[in-house]
Order: structure tokens, then C-alpha cells, then sequence
């Protein structure tokens, strides 16, 4: 007998059931969507944000977004995600910032010696000042956690209200991507005498920028 | 009577009695009375926690109310009985038969007699300690604080770790001592920086406890259970 | 002669500093959760709580259908799983992955699951080289001591501690301020993660409806050991599976919360195998191990299965009061507070610590904080009555249970209940203070232990007598 087989067996001992038997039916799934504007949501999402000593910028447009991006990383070594929006909007052409890594090596070496990491995020949670990255040819892992601060920019449109509507929209992650992280403000920890210190392994620190 | 205030702490007794006939209950008081059984129960020794509790069964069965001066006996007869009587169809129903006539004394005067106001009287600066019985199991909270309200000339002051366990816990407090001693510091730690002169609670076993710890520290802080305080004129 | 875990409670609550620091940081911890959970603050918490532990319920009561689905699903995404047994089932198995990988520096994610299965200890005699990397978990492992509590485990140690830890294990200056210790393991950790072969994590959930796993942290070390190595290795126990992702709905709002009174921890990973085609970066292969190491015996236990419930939050520690004053070390087992004092006779026998589920005084603060509502206090009482019961077969405790044998006789017999009450009322007038001024031999027993803290109230007449006397004096 397998181990497989012997744990299923004592499970099935230990619970009075059959192999193949059905489950009891599961107590529904609990998700509650509240309503709310984008405008709202843009705040609480800033408000979450700012709690957790991440910094916020409403970009007014497409430009206003690239020439801040382009103040705080200020000529540093940067890496961009390949997301189209920071292509289309110049962000990823910007001065000092690599980007169209298809490479994992490459990537890697690029953004272990970056200042800065720049993304777009596939979606944002208003009431937790989340931001959700899903894995993917157009967004690496990497870019959001190797290089010190995270610059993550964002159409407005791609705000939910928190985790119900994100699960709501998306049963079933496992179905688009191996990594969902949903980030929420920057890296931490309080494991000396519980003082707080920010940016242990991931970034200290996060720009949030919505346009 | 629980066994604690039958043989250390009378006065309690006698005050809650006073109260209840004070606002015009019949107290009757069965003689044959021992103990709940819960220090047998708390201490994993169920066939003899069982034979007491069939004592008070059969003493009390006639009995319309059943007033008790302390949280943790009332939460013994009333959420405890039914286990321990889990196999025992007779018993088990006498149990549930127990349970609604079974009341912790200040939710008696508040839920069934409907009073809170008995016409106290006590000039004297307090603070009341939360029994973590009557708190998390009976919800007992509010109800006493509203009773003391209604003390004329009492003021009471909030400690900050009301709802923190003195430490007592029954045999607890002799098999792990010195933790018992260390919880019961860190709460007068806490009434002393009240600056009230006496700690009130529902249970005289945390009394007990708190009273030890407060004399052994050569407080003159006193301890006065809720019914001392509400019999007083 | 005081038992080792005696000796080892009066010593550390002897000490001062330590006190304060287990007393304070549980309070911080205690009171960001108040914050969080408060009506105010989530008005849903309560309705969350009981979903939890219905959810849980549900879970554990179909344990086998929903371990199945997640290994299908799991399987479906490529990654492979594994059956564990035991604890040395587990570490078989990765020492194996690792002989095969040609893999010695393994990188890995705060897990008290691998605490359990002593991971790190078994796989260095296996002649591997792996490295904690969560800050607190990296300081306890070069200290070579257990973690202090589940979730903060350098609970107890100060920064010179610290200092003194780094210096003699990393060659590095004697630093104090704790921001240039943070950076100090951050440059060696980082090293660390870009050489590594293998990366294990543990997992807070199993998505059965997924065949993902889900992994909270605050750091960014959890997503660097599953995302920079080449192979992932998941090690979790079996009770961790959850049916559906909608179900973290309930789960994330209950765990960040509970634990450090955070809405959502910095990052939450939700995994569904290696990288997928496209994908460039993350782990080429993924290893998901279900350990079962005595919890298909629990589970056969229908009242006392519920601690299964446990999402290892933390919570029940915190507000102990028990645990604030002995701390994480004086547990026997890896996992210390309420639930640590439950699940360890559980899984280890209930006679290997008998003393443990009497550890408490029973005041219902970790029943009253446990986000899936385990009934730690009823659980806590069955295995009282476990032990004594054990004892009796194997007759170790004659003594005790005739003294309740006897007290239960007193009991049923009112004349002699209330004769015995006058015999105390007679020799213990003063509080039964001249008890502690007998010589040793005959100052013993519970009347000592309990004058060794406080005082005695002084007995006098019964309520019994007193009430006699009323009604004797009424009727005159």
C-alpha cells in the first residue's frame, strides 16, 4: 500500500466515510461586495496605502504618470515589467530603464542591481491598499521583489473594492497564472523587540501611482 | 451557598440574602447543600464530580430559583451538568431541568426580580474585577456595573485589566503556585493603580485570591464581593 | 525535587527583564488585534468567526474527498504531490530531491510545521545546508534555540541578544541598532536565495479547488524562497486544505488580523505550480508534501478533532495569561500557549507531559480570540479527565484520586461537610498561617503552595451556622 493509499484509508477510518463518497454539502461561500465610485475608491485605496507608509500619486494622465516616475527614479538603474501600459505610455523607455526581459537569468541579474522596479498591477483593493500582480509574459515576479523600491502604476478602472470583488471576478486563479501576490504596502518587520523596520527582504519602500 | 462562601466567606451569604428579601424574594435556604462538584470537574476526576452533582441535583429539586453568589458555580450547573450527565438519561434530564432556575445572584436581580436599584448605600471609591467565568460564559459585564451605578455615594474606577484572569483557576492555584502568584501581582498591579480602596467582584474565589495576594502585599485595599456592596445601607 | 518544567517556570519567572518583554510584546500584539476586530473596524467579525469554523468544520469532516480534489487539481498545474506519513517520510523526501538536484543551500520560509518535523536538524545530519530566512527564524536558528512563539519567533531576545548572535555566527562588527541588523541578514539572506537549489515553504491553506497553495508573510522572504529557486518544495500538514479560493475571503480576514492585527499581511502568495509556459520567472518545478505525522489519529477523536481548526494565528498565545507569564520556551513541544498545551498530548500521548492541560486556570481568553472559535477550555478539560483517567491505569495517581474520592464523600454527606467546616474553622482561625511555620516536613501539600504566594482568609462560622443562628433569632 502506498503511503497515499494508507493515509486516505485512516482518513476514511478515522471519519466513517467511503472512498469515492460524496462531501456533506459546504456551507456557502461567503463574498460581500459593497458598492462604491471610483473616486472613493481611488481614496480609500490612498488612505489604506499611506497607513502603511506607502506613497500615493493621482497621475492626471498617461504623461503626468511617465514624468513622475521618471522624478523618482531620477536616472537610476531601473527595471520595467513588460506590461503594454508602461510601454504605451513611455514609462518603460524612460532614461536607465531596462526592460523586455524574456530571460530569467538576465532578469534577475538586472533586478538584483536595480534602484528601482517598476510595474503596472493587474488589479488594486481600495479598502486594504492592495495591490494584486498576476504572474505572467507581461509581469515577472521578480520585478516587484528584488530592487528596493517598487513603483507600481495603474489605470483607475482596475480598482476593486477589496478582496470579495477580486475573488468574485476571479474564482479561480489557479486557471490564468502560477503566482497571484497580492502586495500590501512595503516589505516589514517587528521581529526585534517588536520595532518595526521596513524593507527587510522585499522593497521598503512603494509608490502607488493612479491615473 | 458555594462551598467557598459557605466556609470562608459567609458574610457574602448572609448580604445576598439580606438583598433578596430586601426586595420582597422568599429565601429559603436547603441545609443538606454542599458543592457543585466543580473543583472535581475542573481537575479531570469526572465519576466523583458526578456523585456530588447528583447530591445537588436531588437537594435542589424542588427549589423555583436557584440563586448563586459566583459565576463560576452557576456556569458549572448551568452549561457543565449536561456533560457530565451525557450518558445518564435521568440524570441528564434533571440537569436540564436545572438549568433555567439556576441564576448568578446580579443577574437574578436584573433578569428575573428586575431591579437595579436596591437602595444601597456605600461611600467608598471602587473598582470591580471581571470573573472570567461569569464573563465568557454567562456574559455577565454590564450587569453589575449598572448595579453599582445605582450605589449611593460609590465611585467606581475602571482598572485596566478588568478582564484579565486573577489567577485562581481552583487547584490550579496550589499545583502551579507560582504562576497563580504572578498573575494575582500583575492584577493588584493594576487595582492599586486605581487608587480605590476595595475591589468588588461576583465570585469570592477570585476575592479569595485577589484578597490573598493584596494582604500578603501589606495593601489596605480591601475586597468586598457584589452582594456586601449592594446589602449595604 | 521540582520537575524540569518546574524548575524551568520559577526560573523564568524570576526573570524580570523577560517578563516584561513576553508581558509587553503579547500586549502590542493583543492590542492591534482589538484595533482591527473591533465593531468599528470589521462589524463582520463575529459572522466571520462562525464561518471559519464552519468552513474548517466542513473541511476536516471531508478531509479525504478534499485532499484528493486538491491533488488533482495540484497535479493538473504540474506540480507533484506527496504523500508523508511521518515526519521522517518528509524529510526522506527532500533530502532525496536534494541528492537528486546535486542541491547542498537550501533557502526557507518560516514553517512551524517544519519545526515540528525538526526539518532543519535531520536534513544537516543529511550533510545539507539549509537556512532560515525569516528575520526572526535566521536570529533562533544560529542561536540554535526553538522558536518563542508562533508567530514573533524572537519573542524574548533583546538586540544586544541579537548583536551578540551575529557577531559570533556571522563574523560581522558588534551592531546594536536594530534597522543595521535587519540590513545585515538582508544582505547575507539575499545571497542566500539567488544561490540556492531548493526553496521550502510551509502553507497556511490548501486550495483544494485550485491545487494551490496560499502563503502569508511580511517580509517578501516567502515569495524569494518560492520564487527565486528552481525547485519549490511546499511542506503542510493535511488539516491545512480549505475547499474553494472564495473561502479566503473568510480565511485572509480572519489570520492577519488575529495574529498581528494587520487586515492583510504585506504579501499573501497564492501558488498553483511551477511557472507556467510564458512565464518568466518563478520555480521549474513544485512540490507540494501532505503530512499526516499522527493527524489522521487525531481526527479519529470526534470532540477533540476541532483543534485542527487551527490556522496558527497566534492569537490564543497572546491573550493567555499563562503564557505571559511562563513564555514559549517552557512548553515541552514547538507549538507553546493554548493551543500548544492542547495539541501536544494530543498528537504525543496524554501521559508524555500529564501536566500540561493543567496549565491553566481556565478563564476562556483563547476560546473568546480563536478565529475558527476551537473550545480550547473544553478540550483543555476533556484531556484533564484523559490524563487522570491514563494515571489510574497505570496507577499512578492512588493518592490523588482518593483524596477526591474522599472530598466527593464528604460532599454527599452534609452532617460530615459541615463537622469538617467546623474542624477547619477551628485550626485555621489566623488564615492558617502558623501552617507555614511547621517544619518541613509537615508543611506540605496544597495549604503550603498556596501561602507560599498569598495569605488564607481567616475561617470562622459557617454560612451554614450563621444562618441557624438568623433563624433561631427570629423565631425568638
Amino acid at each position: 500500500m502506498t503511503a497515499r493509499e494508507s493515509v486516505l484509508r485512516d482518513i476514511r477510518a478515522a471519519l466513517g466515510r467511503e472512498a469515492g463518497q460524496a462531501p456533506a454539502p459546504a456551507p456557502p461561500s461567503r463574498i460581500r461586495i459593497p458598492e462604491s465610485e471610483v473616486d472613493a475608491r481611488i481614496e480609500s485605496l490612498f488612505r489604506s496605502l499611506e497607513k502603511l507608509a506607502g506613497r500615493t500619486y493621482l497621475a492626471l494622465s498617461p504623461e503626468d504618470a511617465r514624468n513622475f516616475v521618471a522624478e523618482v527614479i531620477c536616472g537610476e538603474p531601473s527595471v520595467a515589467s513588460n506590461a503594454p501600459i508602461l510601454r504605451e505610455w513611455g514609462i518603460a523607455g524612460l532614461p536607465s530603464v531596462a526592460t523586455g526581459f524574456q530571460d530569467r537569468e538576465a532578469l534577475q541579474a538586472a533586478c538584483a542591481a536595480a534602484a528601482f522596479g517598476i510595474t503596472s498591477a493587474d488589479y488594486a483593493l481600495a479598502d486594504t491598499g492592495t495591490l494584486v500582480m498576476i504572474a505572467s509574459p507581461e509581469e515577472a515576479r521578480l520585478v516587484s521583489l528584488l530592487p528596493p523600491v517598487h513603483i507600481a502604476v495603474i489605470p483607475r478602472a482596475r480598482i476593486l473594492t477589496g478582496l470579495d470583488e477580486l475573488l468574485s471576478i476571479l474564482p479561480h486563479p489557479a486557471d490564468l497564472t502560477s503566482s497571484m501576490v497580492l502586495i500590501t504596502g512595503p516589505s516589514r518587520t517587528a521581529d526585534i523587540e517588536q520595532i518595526l523596520v521596513r524593507g527587510v527582504h522585499g522593497p521598503g519602500e512603494i509608490h502607488v501611482i493612479v491615473v | 451557598m458555594t462551598c467557598i462562601v459557605d466556609q470562608l466567606f459567609p458574610r457574602v451569604g448572609m448580604a445576598m440574602a439580606d438583598v433578596l428579601e430586601r426586595i420582597g424574594w422568599e429565601v429559603d435556604f436547603p441545609e443538606d447543600q454542599t458543592c457543585c462538584g466543580q473543583p472535581a470537574f475542573n481537575t479531570g476526576y469526572r465519576d466523583e464530580a458526578r456523585q456530588v452533582a447528583r447530591h445537588f441535583l436531588r437537594v435542589f429539586r424542588d427549589a423555583e430559583y436557584i440563586v448563586v453568589p459566583s459565576g463560576s458555580c452557576t456556569s458549572m450547573l448551568a452549561d457543565r451538568y449536561e456533560e457530565l450527565f451525557e450518558r445518564e438519561p435521568e440524570f441528564l434530564a434533571e440537569a436540564r431541568r436545572l438549568k433555567p432556575r439556576v441564576w448568578e445572584f446580579s443577574k437574578f436581580l436584573l433578569e428575573v426580580a428586575q431591579v437595579d436599584d436596591v437602595g444601597a448605600r456605600l461611600d467608598r471609591i471602587v473598582t470591580f474585577h471581571d470573573s472570567c467565568h461569569g464573563l465568557r460564559e454567562l456574559g455577565i459585564k454590564d450587569g453589575p456595573r449598572r448595579l453599582l451605578s445605582h450605589v449611593r455615594g460609590l465611585e467606581l474606577r475602571e482598572m485596566d485589566i478588568a478582564e484579565e484572569c486573577c489567577g485562581f483557576g481552583g487547584t490550579f492555584s496550589v499545583e502551579f503556585a507560582e504562576v497563580s502568584g504572578g498573575m494575582a501581582r500583575t492584577k493588584i498591579d493594576s487595582i492599586l493603580r486605581t487608587g480605590a480602596d476595595a475591589v468588588v467582584a461576583i465570585d469570592a474565589s477570585c476575592l479569595m485570591q485577589i484578597g490573598g495576594a493584596l494582604s500578603r502585599a501589606g495593601s489596605p485595599v480591601e475586597t468586598m464581593h457584589l452582594a456586601e456592596v449592594l446589602a449595604h445601607r | 525535587m521540582p520537575a524540569p518544567y518546574e524548575q524551568g517556570i520559577h526560573e523564568t519567572l524570576g526573570d524580570q527583564r523577560l517578563q516584561a518583554a513576553v508581558y509587553a510584546s503579547t500586549g502590542r500584539l493583543a492590542s492591534h488585534r482589538r484595533a482591527v476586530v473591533s465593531t468599528d473596524a470589521l462589524p463582520d467579525f463575529e459572522d466571520l468567526r462562525t464561518q471559519g469554523n464552519l468552513i474548517k468544520k466542513h473541511a476536516i469532516e471531508n478531509l479525504d474527498y478534499y485532499l484528493e480534489q486538491f491533488e488533482a487539481n495540484a497535479t493538473a498545474h504540474s506540480a507533484k504531490v506527496i504523500w508523508a506519513r511521518d515526519a521522517a517520510a518528509a524529510v526522506e523526501f527532500v533530502a532525496g530531491l536534494a541528492k537528486e538536484k546535486g542541491a547542498r543551500l537550501i533557502v526557507k520560509s518560516k514553517s512551524m510545521t517544519t519545526e515540528e518535523i525538526e526539518l532543519n536538524e535531520r536534513l544537516t545530519h543529511h550533510g545539507l545546508d539549509p537556512v532560515e530566512t525569516d528575520l526572526g527564524e535566521f536570529i533562533i536558528q544560529l542561536a540554535h534555540q526553538r522558536p518563542y512563539h508562533i508567530v514573533a519567533p524572537a519573542l524574548h531576545l533583546t538586540r544586544f541578544d541579537v548583536a551578540e548572535v551575529f557577531t559570533k555566527h556571522l563574523g560581522v562588527e558588534r551592531e546594536t541598532e536594530i534597522g543595521k541588523q535587519t540590513k545585515i541578514a538582508r544582505g547575507v539572506l539575499r545571497e542566500r536565495f539567488l544561490a540556492a537549489g531548493i526553496g521550502i515553504s510551509g502553507a497556511n491553506f490548501l486550495i483544494a479547488d485550485s491545487g494551490a497553495i496560499v502563503v502569508v508573510e511580511n517580509e517578501g522572504n516567502a515569495r524569494l524562497t518560492t520564487t527565486a529557486p528552481r525547485v519549490h518544495v511546499a511542506i503542510a500538514g493535511i488539516e491545512k486544505v480549505i475547499p474553494r479560493a472564495q473561502d479566503l475571503a473568510v480565511f485572509l480576514k480572519l489570520l492577519g488580523r488575529s495574529a498581528t492585527g494587520q487586515p492583510l499581511t504585506v504579501y499573501t502568495s497564492f501558488l498553483a505550480g511551477p511557472r507556467r509556459s510564458g512565464e518568466i520567472d518563478g520555480p521549474d518545478e513544485v512540490y507540494i508534501v501532505l503530512l499526516d505525522s499522527g493527524r489522521t489519529r487525531l481526527l479519529a477523536d470526534r470532540e477533540k478533532r476541532q483543534s485542527l481548526y487551527c490556522i496558527r494565528c497566534g492569537a490564543c498565545l497572546n491573550h493567555c495569561p499563562v503564557y505571559r507569564k511562563i513564555g514559549g520556551h517552557n512548553y515541552p513541544w514547538v507549538y507553546s500557549g493554548p493551543i500548544g498545551a492542547v495539541i501536544t498530548p494530543q498528537f504525543r500521548g496524554v501521559l508524555n507531559e500529564p501536566w500540561l492541560p493543567f496549565a491553566s486556570s481556565l478563564c476562556g481568553a483563547c476560546a473568546e480570540v480563536c478565529p475558527v472559535k476551537i473550545d480550547l477550555p473544553k478540550l483543555l478539560l476533556d484531556l484533564r479527565s484523559e490524563v487522570n483517567q491514563a494515571k489510574t491505569r497505570a496507577g499512578k495517581n492512588r493518592l490523588e484520586r482518593l483524596g477526591f474520592k474522599l472530598w466527593a464523600w464528604v460532599m454527599r454527606h452534609p452532617a460530615i461537610y459541615q463537622l469538617s467546616g467546623l474542624v477547619a474553622s477551628a485550626i485555621l482561625p489566623d488564615g492558617g498561617r502558623w501552617i507555614s511555620k511547621l517544619p518541613g516536613l509537615l508543611n506540605q501539600g496544597p495549604a503550603r503552595a498556596w501561602l507560599s504566594q498569598r495569605d488564607l482568609p481567616p475561617v470562622s462560622k459557617s454560612f451554614h451556622q450563621m444562618w441557624r443562628e438568623r433563624r433561631k433569632g427570629a423565631a425568638q
